[in-house]
C-alpha cells in the first residue's frame, strides 16, 4: 500500500506535480502560507516564488521530491541482492543492528547509491517542466537553467544558433556525467565478458 | 522481546503510512484544489478543505476545454509510440541478449547516451528535422519522438531479462525441431512477458507525460496530447485552478493505475537492466 502512494510522483507527470506545488506555493491562497501560519512557523504569508534564491530552493524540493521515488526503487532493487545470510551471519557474531547497516548493508548497497546518484543528477540537470512551470525562469531571468534558457533563446528569441550552441555545451556536461555513470555502474566489465 | 518487537512494526509501520501522506499530499491538495466551488478558489487564508465538494468541476471540465480531444490525442500517440517501441526493442533487445557480435558494446553504449540527453537540448534540432520533413501539428512527428525516446530504456530492460532466460531452454526447444522464430514466439517471449510489460508501459507512460516537444510540435487544439492542452489553461483566461486541476487530475488517473501494475516488477527490471 505505501509503494503506491511513494510510486505516485514517479507515475505523474513532472507537469501535473510542479502545477501543484506552483499553487501550494501561491503568495497569497497557497497551501504552504495557510499551514504554516496556522503552524506558527511564519507570521504572514509570503510570496514564496518572488524571490530567485527563495524560489530556486522550493525547486529544490520539487526536483527531491519527483526523484524519490525512482531512487527508492533502485535501492530497493539493490537491497534484494544483499543475500539475506550475510545479515544472519553479521548477528551470529554479535553485530548490533545498527552496527550490521553501516559497516555490511551500507557498503554492499554501495553500487545502487552511486547508480541512483548519477542517474537522478542527469536527470534533474536536464528537467524542463519543474522550473518552467513554477517561474518560467523568472522573476526575469533569475531561476533559469540551462533548459529553460536554451528554450526561450530558440522559441522567444528565434536565436536558434545560439540555443543549438547552449545545448552541445549542455551536452558536453551531460557527457561528463554519462561517463561517471559508466565508471560507477562498473559496465564496461559487464558486458565484455 | 515480544511487546518490543510488536512495537517496533507499529513504529515502521506509521512512519511508513507518515511518509506514503508526505508523498500523497500534493495529489491530495490537487483533489481539493478541483472540488472546490469558484469562490473558494481565492480565500484568504486558503481552507484546507472545500465546503462544498463539487464534483462537477470534472464534469464542466470537459464543457469548458476540449479535454476529449486532448484525451484522444493522448491515447493515440502513445498506444502508437508503445507499438514501434515493441517492434523495434523487442528484437533489438533479444539479439543483443543472445549474441555476442562485433561493436556490440558500442551500440549498447550509443543505447544508454541517447537515453540521458534531455529533450529540451535536443528540440531545436527536432523542430528544424520535423520542419523539413513537413511533418509540423502531425501524430507522425510526435509518435516518432516518443518512440525514439523510449526505445533505449525499453531495450536495455527487455535484453535484462531475455539475458536472464537461460539459453540452454532454447537449445533443448531447437532440439525437439523449433526454429529459432518459433522458440522466441512460445518460450522465450511468455517467460520475459513480465519484462516486456514493463518496458512497454513504462513507454506508454512516458510518452503519455511528454510535455516539451508536444509543446512545440503542436500547434492546434486538435493535435495537442493532454499534457499541453492542460497547459493552455493557464495565460488563456485567469487562471481556473479548479478546473485545471480537475483536468489534470483526470490526465493522473490512468497512468497511476498503470505504474502501480507494473510496479513489482519494476524492482526486477532494474536490477536485471542497469544495476548487476
Amino acid at each position: 500500500m505505501v509503494r503506491w502512494f511513494v510510486i505516485l510522483p514517479w507515475a505523474a507527470s513532472v507537469f501535473a506535480t510542479a502545477l501543484t506545488f506552483r499553487w501550494m506555493l501561491n503568495g497569497y491562497y497557497g497551501f504552504f502560507n495557510t499551514l504554516f501560519v496556522d503552524f506558527g512557523i511564519i507570521k504572514e504569508p509570503i510570496d514564496w516564488l518572488g524571490y530567485p534564491n527563495v524560489a530556486l530552493a522550493w525547486m529544490v524540493v520539487v526536483a527531491v521530491f519527483v526523484s524519490l521515488p525512482f531512487t527508492s526503487f533502485v535501492l530497493l532493487a539493490g537491497l534484494q541482492t544483499i543475500p539475506n545470510e550475510i545479515r544472519e551471519a553479521a548477528q551470529v557474531d554479535g553485530s548490533s543492528a545498527w552496527r550490521t547497516y553501516w559497516k555490511i548493508i551500507f557498503p554492499l548497497l554501495r553500487p545502487a547509491l552511486l547508480v541512483a546518484l548519477v542517474i537522478n543528477l542527469i536527470n534533474v540537470f536536464n528537467n524542463f517542466p519543474i522550473i518552467w512551470v513554477i517561474t518560467q525562469g523568472g522573476p526575469g531571468n533569475s531561476t533559469d537553467v540551462t533548459t529553460t534558457f536554451m528554450y526561450k533563446l530558440a522559441f522567444r528569441s528565434q536565436e536558434m544558433g545560439q540555443s543549438a550552441a547552449l545545448a552541445t555545451f549542455n551536452f558536453i556536461i551531460i557527457f561528463l556525467f554519462i561517463l561517471l555513470f559508466l565508471r560507477v555502474s562498473g559496465w564496461r566489465q559487464q558486458n565484455e565478458k | 522481546m515480544k511487546n518490543k518487537q510488536m512495537l517496533k512494526t507499529t513504529l515502521l509501520a506509521i512512519t511508513g503510512y507518515l511518509v506514503a501522506f508526505l508523498f500523497f499530499l500534493p495529489y491530495l491538495h490537487m483533489l481539493t484544489t478541483a472540488t472546490k466551488p469558484d469562490n473558494e478558489l481565492f480565500m484568504m487564508p486558503s481552507l484546507y478543505l472545500p465546503t462544498e465538494w463539487q464534483w462537477n468541476n470534472f464534469v464542466d471540465t470537459f464543457s469548458n476545454a476540449p479535454i476529449g480531444i486532448y484525451m484522444r490525442n493522448s491515447v493515440i500517440i502513445a498506444l502508437s509510440a508503445t507499438f514501434i517501441v515493441l517492434l523495434v526493442a523487442l528484437p533489438a533487445a533479444y539479439y543483443v541478449a543472445r549474441f555476442r557480435f562485433r561493436g556490440r558494446v558500442a551500440f549498447l553504449l550509443l543505447v544508454l547516451v541517447t537515453q540521458m540527453l534531455s529533450p529540451v537540448a535536443l528540440v531545436v534540432g527536432i523542430y528544424r528535422e520535423v520542419v523539413t520533413l513537413g511533418l509540423v501539428n502531425t501524430y507522425l512527428s510526435l509518435v516518432l519522438v516518443n518512440a525514439a525516446f523510449n526505445l533505449a530504456f525499453a531495450i536495455w530492460i527487455m535484453a535484462g531479462f531475455f539475458a536472464s532466460i537461460p539459453s540452454e531452454i532454447e537449445d533443448a526447444a531447437f532440439i525437439d525441431g523449433c526454429s529459432r522464430f518459433m522458440a522466441l514466439r512460445k518460450i522465450t517471449i511468455p517467460l520475459a512477458l513480465p519484462g516486456i510489460a514493463t518496458a512497454l508501459i513504462f513507454t506508454f507512460i512516458a510518452a503519455w507525460n511528454e510535455f516539451v516537444i508536444a509543446l512545440t510540435l503542436t500547434s492546434t487544439v486538435d493535435k495537442r496530447p493532454l499534457t499541453v492542452g492542460i497547459n493552455t489553461f493557464i495565460g488563456q483566461y485567469q487562471v481556473q485552478w479548479n478546473y485545471l486541476f480537475a483536468a489534470a487530475f483526470i490526465s493522473i488517473i490512468p497512468v497511476v493505475i498503470l505504474f502501480g501494475s507494473i510496479q513489482k516488477w519494476l524492482v526486477s527490471g532494474l536490477t536485471a537492466g542497469s544495476i548487476k
